[in-house]
C-alpha cells in the first residue's frame, strides 16, 4: 500500500481529527491513500462512519501504544 | 443567537419534571441507537457531527421553533461546534457540558426515606446509566451500598451531612459498572463488605458479607440484614434496613428482574434467581420497599426522582415476578436476552482488582445504559 499523505491529529480532541482529515483527503487525488494518526478513542467509529458516508473507503487501522493509524483511500 | 451550556443536573430535572427538550445528537449513528438521553417528551434528531462539516442548512428544518433545543456529542467539542453554527444560522440553542461523559458519570441524590430514630436513607441517581446507589445514615454514622466510582459524590455528601462513613457494602461483583465501595472504605477506614461467593478471586481484603449476617449502624441501631438471594451473580445478597426497605441488588427490580448470564452461568443460576425470587422474597413483608440497584426505563422513576415501590405492588405487576411455568421462566432468562454491557468482562476484573485501568479507561469501560435486567 502506498501512503499518499500522513495526517498527524494526535492530541486532538473530537471534532477536529474528522475536521482535519477531510480538509487533507480535499488535498489528495480519487483513489490516493491518507495516514490518519489520532490519540482520541472516538475517531475510530466517526471516521469509520463518516469515510462511509462521503464515499471514501476506510482500509485498516492499527493501534500502537495508545496512538490509533487509520488509512483512508479517497472515493 | 446565543450558545449556552446545559449541564446534566439541568437535563436531570427536565427528566424528572417531565419537561419537554429537543436533542440533536450529533454523535455517530451506531453510538446514538446504543444509547441515548431518555425522557418521556424528549424528541430527538440524530445527524453525525461529521455530515454537518460543510454547514447546517440541511437540518434546519427538521428543527422545531417551539421547543429548547440541546446538541448532545460524546465529550462536548463537537457539539459546540454544531451549536455555534445553528447560532449563526439564527437559532438560540444549547449544548450538554461534558457531553455523554457527564451524563454517564452525573449522580442525583434523592432523599427515600426515614428511618427509625432519626435516621434517613439517600438514593443516588446516576441517571444516564441506571444505576442506582444508597447511603444510609443513623445517628452521625453512614453506610453506603452500591458504590459508583464517582466516590467524592458521597464523601462530600457524607460531610454536609456531618456523618462518618463506617461500612461500605456491594450487593454483588458488578459487571456493568466499577464499584468505588473499595475506595471509600479504603479513604475513609470504612469496613468493605462483599458477599464471598463473589469474591472468590478478588486480590484485596474484604469483610465476608454473609445470609444472616447484621451490621449496625450509628448507636440508635437502624439494622441492615444481609439475605442471601443469588441469582444475578452466586453470591448476590440484598438487605432489609430497619425492618422497612429492601434493597434488592440486581435481582429484583421495579419492572423487570435480574438476569443471570453476566458471568457465564445462566444455566447454572436459573433456578437460583427463580427460589430467590419466588421463595426467598415472597417470604417477606409485602409491605417493604423495593430499592433496586439499577431501573431499566424511565418509566421506573417516580415523581419525586426517586426509584422504588412496594414490594407487594411489585408482586402483582412485575411480569418477572408472575411467570408461574418454570420452563417459560427458564426460556425468559436465558434466550433472547438483551446485549451484554459494554466491556462488562473488563469491569468485573476491575471490580476483582485483577486489572486497574486509569480513569479514561474506566470511562470509555462503562460507555453504554446498565444492561443488567432481563424484560
Amino acid at each position: 500500500m502506498t501512503v499518499d499523505k500522513v495526517l498527524d491529529a494526535k492530541g486532538l480532541a473530537c471534532p477536529m481529527p474528522i475536521v482535519k482529515t477531510k480538509k487533507a483527503i480535499n488535498e489528495l487525488e480519487s483513489g490516493q491513500v491518507l495516514e490518519v494518526h489520532s490519540t482520541d478513542k472516538g475517531a475510530k467509529n466517526d471516521l469509520t462512519a463518516w469515510a462511509k458516508s462521503s464515499g471514501h473507503e476506510f482500509l485498516k487501522h492499527e493501534e500502537e501504544n495508545d496512538v490509533l493509524k487509520f488509512w483512508i483511500k479517497k472515493g | 443567537m446565543t450558545v449556552k451550556p446545559m449541564t446534566a443536573k439541568e437535563v436531570t430535572r427536565k427528566v424528572i419534571n417531565k419537561e419537554e427538550l429537543f436533542i440533536l445528537d450529533v454523535r455517530n449513528n451506531a453510538d446514538f441507537a446504543d444509547w441515548k438521553i431518555e425522557g418521556r417528551y424528549f424528541s430527538y434528531l440524530n445527524v453525525p457531527y461529521f455530515e454537518l462539516l460543510e454547514g447546517v442548512d440541511d437540518i434546519l428544518d427538521r428543527l422545531p421553533s417551539d421547543k429548547d433545543i440541546l446538541v448532545v456529542c460524546a465529550k462536548e467539542g463537537s457539539s459546540i461546534m454544531v451549536a455555534d453554527m445553528l447560532s449563526e444560522a439564527g437559532l438560540s440553542v444549547s449544548f450538554l457540558e461534558g457531553g455523554m461523559k457527564a451524563w454517564s458519570e452525573h449522580l442525583e441524590p434523592v432523599k427515600v426515606g426515614d428511618l427509625d430514630n432519626g435516621g434517613e436513607i439517600y438514593q443516588f441517581v446516576r441517571i444516564g446509566k441506571g444505576c442506582l446507589s444508597y447511603m444510609v445514615v443513623s445517628n452521625g454514622e453512614a453506610a453506603i451500598i452500591d458504590a459508583t466510582r464517582m466516590i467524592n459524590h458521597y464523601l462530600e455528601f457524607a460531610k454536609n451531612l456531618d456523618v462518618t462513613i463506617t461500612h461500605v457494602f456491594d450487593t454483588h461483583l458488578h459487571a456493568d459498572h466499577i464499584s468505588g465501595g473499595r475506595m471509600i472504605a479504603e479513604k475513609t477506614n470504612a469496613a468493605y463488605w462483599l458477599p464471598p461467593k463473589d469474591a472468590e478471586e478478588v486480590t484485596f481484603d474484604y469483610n465476608p458479607l454473609e445470609g444472616g449476617s447484621i451490621v449496625t449502624i450509628g448507636n440508635t441501631a437502624i439494622d441492615i440484614h444481609a439475605l442471601y438471594s443469588p441469582g444475578h451473580t452466586i453470591g448476590s445478597t440484598s438487605f432489609v434496613v430497619d425492618e422497612k426497605l429492601l434493597l434488592s441488588g440486581d435481582i429484583l427490580f421495579i419492572d423487570s428482574i435480574g438476569r443471570p448470564d453476566l458471568a457465564g452461568m445462566a444455566e447454572d443460576w436459573v433456578g437460583d434467581l427463580r427460589e430467590s425470587l419466588y421463595s426467598r422474597y415472597r417470604e417477606l413483608s409485602w409491605e417493604l420497599t423495593v430499592l433496586p440497584a439499577h431501573f431499566m426505563i424511565i418509566d421506573e422513576i417516580n415523581e419525586n426522582g426517586s426509584v422504588a415501590e412496594k414490594l407487594g405492588a411489585l408482586f402483582e405487576n412485575n411480569h418477572g415476578l408472575n411467570i408461574e411455568n418454570e420452563h417459560e421462566f427458564r426460556k425468559l432468562v436465558t434466550e433472547n436476552l438483551p446485549p451484554q454491557p459494554n466491556a462488562y468482562q473488563e469491569i468485573r476484573q476491575t471490580n476483582m482488582g485483577k486489572i486497574n485501568p486509569d480513569e479514561n479507561q474506566q470511562r470509555e469501560m462503562e460507555i453504554g445504559p446498565n444492561r443488567c435486567a432481563v424484560r
